[in-house]
């Protein structure tokens, strides 16, 4: 299995892909949110994303997504076929900081998931990520690779 | 009858590690039941206390949602495979 960084500190690590689909993905789908989900390997509390499956904001609005549910799974099916894990999600907030939401903390469905914000506020996409388990956000490293 | 039933990660503690499971019935109700029945601790995650389908988690027949097949009336088969998935959603 790939191993992540050589980081002592849990990290994100970021295939330059994934993190390049991943922003287009959330400029192309301004002003509304977007989202989609993380393939890869965890790592211990690291884990290394080699995929990125966009997905369907069903709720349509630049406050809130939802995830498609049937994107929900064919992205399980491809990870799964690939080898590989789904590891987390990843939205954008459109005009505030890539920092989850009260929203997105109360509806995080996975403590082992990363969650990843790309904020569109600024000129550049700022992408940063998360753990949230039991309402407690902590936000780690991310690498490319 | 026997169908298999796909766990997400974060139900698999409650069904004994295990990604995949088989349960009995003949609608995802009844798997349901028989589910729960094996698996105690799979019941507050994947129904209400009314005994409706929670709504944080999707339920997939096959490939299709069973919101659009009589959701816990649902009829399955024998080849069938029940996808159960969180539902994803924030701000």
């Amino acid at each position: 299995m790939p191993t992540t960084a050589a980081s002592p500190f849990p990290t994100l690590t970021l295939a330059a892909s994934v993190h390049a689909e991943m922003v287009a993905a959330c400029l192309a789908g301004y002003p509304l949110e977007a989202c989609g989900l993380l393939g890869g390997h965890p790592d211990g509390e690291s884990a290394l994303a080699t995929a990125c499956y966009p997905a369907p904001n069903v709720a349509a609005s630049s406050r809130v997504y939802t995830v498609e549910p049937r994107a929900m799974l064919r992205a399980d099916r491809a990870a799964e076929d690939a080898g590989l894990s789904v590891l987390g999600v990843w939205h954008s907030h459109t005009h505030t900081d890539a920092y989850p939401s009260p929203t997105d903390i109360g509806q995080a469905p996975d403590p082992d998931w990363w969650y990843v914000l790309v904020s569109l506020r600024d000129v550049e996409p700022v992408v940063r990520a998360y753990r949230i388990r039991d309402g407690a956000v902590v936000e780690r490293p991310i690498a490319l690779q | 009858m026997s169908v298999a039933v796909r766990l997400p990660a974060i139900l698999r503690p409650s069904a004994g590690g295990e990604a995949t499971v088989q349960a009995e019935g003949a609608t995802v109700g009844e798997v349901f039941d028989d589910l729960v029945a094996k698996h105690p601790g799979l019941k507050d995650q994947l129904l209400t206390p009314e005994g409706d389908l929670h709504r944080h988690l999707n339920v997939f027949l096959n490939d299709d949602d069973i919101r659009y097949l009589g959701k816990l009336d649902a009829k399955v088969a024998e080849t069938d495979t029940l996808t159960l998935m969180p539902a994803v959603a924030g701000g």
